[in-house]
């Protein structure tokens, strides 16, 4: 065998491992640049209000001052992250103009000789505000009469001309009406932030030859990239973002929120521009994991077997999407479980409030439907009297079975996880359920479904 | 404001920085030194990733005024490690992968470093007692627990990794 092809099955050193234990591997807040200003922002105080005005007089007297951003200095000032990938409507104001729709929104980006100074001057900004009424929760937001986060009118993402991602098979309706029994849960769960011990943040500098670097610890650099030129108006080529080392992200670093801005300051200062979350901006001000509403309706036969699942979800996308319609569409993909039922309907709504924005984050919609119905699977145990093991076995998805929405089960692997699963936790299993696998069910494994 | 010229001992080195007041050892350090090695995860005492070395002493180097160790012995990561190769700690952390994206690494190392040198042959209770206040958001605790228990057995067993 050649002396190279000897890494699979061994364990390999990881390249910068000895960067990590040394301290040398440097983070993008470890570098740092002759001249280089600091970035703050003045935040919204209030969760939405309509700005009247901003005065920025004092700030400019701060010693150390260098200039202020606002939305009129921005090439391109409303976007939507999902854009590069033909999302639809441009939705978020880099820096905000007439309304703020969130508590901690930017509005004024203040550039400085120091971060000490940065601070100072934002704490001078004089804004006048016209408090507006805020809605917080997913269904109160779609009332008649909801205050409207966004600037088309109603508080849904539009999927398609449809106020929600829809996935029908079957006939649940029909079926519900054959169950034997019908169980209902909701379930509600909390917007959770990332955290990564190293806080989000840049530092963009201009070079000789008219193009700018960037150094980030976005997770998603070309992303960044190209929302960043489209924001300033700029070809790529002007841009060389250097990226790769994240101190922790998760999919909290995957939004495009430090980088444009700090660009546009050393642009227009034509010096090195800083642009670090504090810990406080990283909790209150970063995306979070959404918050989900998830209403489950299953009809279920007397001996377990689901025949209908009807889910109605709600993300709270918070005031801007981000990628939270991703999430969504992957969350109503997967919303029926690992279960072949052959009647589902699903409808998942993204809805906006005036929270604080949400985003990507572990498992992506994905997570919060297991929760859901794993609760659930457990609650229809009880119902009919079984097992919680024999619910998910006799239920379980095999290769060849249809989706939902209509893509054939390939490489199903519940029923040997639950196998191991057993296994590990010293849980006797039945021997119908112990020799049953994931085969297709026209190979003659049917898995104890008549 | 006017600054004033601190000196202290910086990994056996004689360091002099100019400061205003109530500038933190954190930053002089990183900004001024261009020791980057101790993090800043939160510059309020409440993650551990800033954690140095104070005369042995396991200190928050973003709760302390740079004049507070005026004429006292700093230790950071950069320090600790040998001219050659690796110290124990920081080998038993690269042997346990205790780490994902390594900004918590530095803070644990001191830590370490500092509870080896008060208990040589610490247990698991005494590990995580003294990690309580390092934070870890990627690995989970028990690589970096493991890390420590194989470090202290290394530095007990040869004489060339005894603690200090
Ligand atoms: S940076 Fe000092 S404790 Fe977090
Ligand atoms: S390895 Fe990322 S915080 Fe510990």
């Amino acid at each position: 065998m050649s002396p190279d092809l000897n890494v699979v099955g061994n364990s390999v050193g990881r390249s910068d491992g000895i960067g990590h234990v040394t301290g040398r591997t440097r983070y993008t807040a470890d570098r740092s640049f002759p001249g280089m200003l600091h970035l703050k922002m003045v935040r919204s105080p209030l969760h939405h209000a309509r700005i009247r005005g901003i005065d920025l007089s004092a700030a400019e007297r701060v010693p150390g001052f260098v200039r202020a951003l606002t939305a009129r200095d921005v090439p391109h000032n409303c976007y939507t992250i999902l854009g590069l990938i033909g999302v639809e409507p441009e939705e978020e104001f880099v820096l905000a103009e007439d309304r703020v729709r969130f508590k901690g929104e930017a509005i004024v980006a203040i550039v400085a000789e120091t971060e000490a100074a940065a601070l100072e001057a934002v704490s001078k900004v004089q804004l006048d505000l016209e408090e507006l009424p805020a809605v917080f929760d997913v269904e109160e937001a779609l009332e008649p009469g909801a205050p409207i986060v966004t600037h088309w009118g109603n508080n849904t993402f539009m999927f398609e001309g449809h106020p929600c991602r829809r996935v029908r098979l079957g006939d649940v309706e029909q079926a519900f009406q054959q169950a034997d029994y019908i169980v209902e849960g909701v379930y509600n769960t909390s917007p959770i932030e990332h955290a990564p011990l190293e806080t989000t943040g840049c530092i963009a500098v201009p070079e000789a030859n008219g193009r700018y670097t960037v150094y980030t610890n976005t997770q998603a650099l070309y992303f960044s990239l190209d929302n960043t030129a489209i924001i300033l108006q700029v070809p790529g080529s002007q841009l060389h973002f250097v990226g790769g080392t994240v101190g922790g992200g998760f999919g909290g670093k995957v939004d495009v929120i430090v980088e444009p801005i700090a660009t546009l300051a050393a642009m227009k200062t034509n010096r090195p521009v800083r642009y670090t979350y504090s810990r406080a901006e990283e909790m209150q001000v970063s995306s979070t994991r959404s918050a989900w509403r998830i209403y489950v309706k299953d009809g279920v036969t007397r001996d377990g077997h689901i025949i209908a699942r009807k889910v109605t979800s709600y993300a709270d996308s918070g005031a801007y999407s981000r990628q939270t319609p991703y999430a969504l569409t992957k969350h109503a993909a997967n919303a029926a479980g690992p279960y072949a039922i052959p009647n589902v309907a699903i409808d998942a709504y993204c809805v906006y409030t005036n929270r604080q924005p949400t985003s990507a984050m572990r498992g992506f919609g994905v997570t919060m439907a297991s929760f859901a119905l794993e609760v659930q699977m457990d609650k229809i145990a009880e119902k009919v009297g079984a097992d919680p093991w024999t619910i998910r076995f006799i239920n379980a998805y095999h290769d060849g079975d249809m989706k939902p929405h209509r893509k054939l089960v390939e490489d199903a692997t519940l029923i040997e996880t639950m196998q191991a699963a057993a296994t590990r936790v010293g849980h006797e299993l039945p021997d119908v359920f112990r020799s049953m696998t994931s085969a297709p069910r026209d190979a003659g494994h049917d898995g104890g479904r008549s | 404001m006017a600054s004033t010229i601190v000196a202290f001992e910086l990994g056996g080195r004689e360091v002099e920085v100019m400061v205003k007041p109530m500038t933190t050892l954190q930053s002089a350090l990183r900004d001024q030194l261009g020791f980057t090695a101790t993090k800043e995860g939160c510059r309020q005492g409440g993650c551990g990733s800033c954690t140095v070395l104070v005369n042995d002493e396991p200190m928050l180097s973003c709760l302390l005024p740079v004049e507070d160790v005026a004429g006292q012995r700093v230790t950071t990561l950069e320090s600790l490690t040998p001219t050659q190769g690796l110290h124990p700690l920081q080998q038993a952390f690269l042997d346990a992968n205790a780490f994902q994206c390594g900004y918590c690494t530095p803070g644990m190392t001191m830590l370490a470093q500092a509870l080896l040198d008060h208990n040589p042959a610490p247990d698991r209770g005494d590990i995580t007692q003294a990690l309580t206040g390092n934070i870890c958001r990627c690995t989970g605790y028990g690589p970096i627990v493991r890390a420590i228990e194989v470090a202290a057995q290394a530095m007990h067993a040869g004489e060339e990794g005894q603690p200090r």
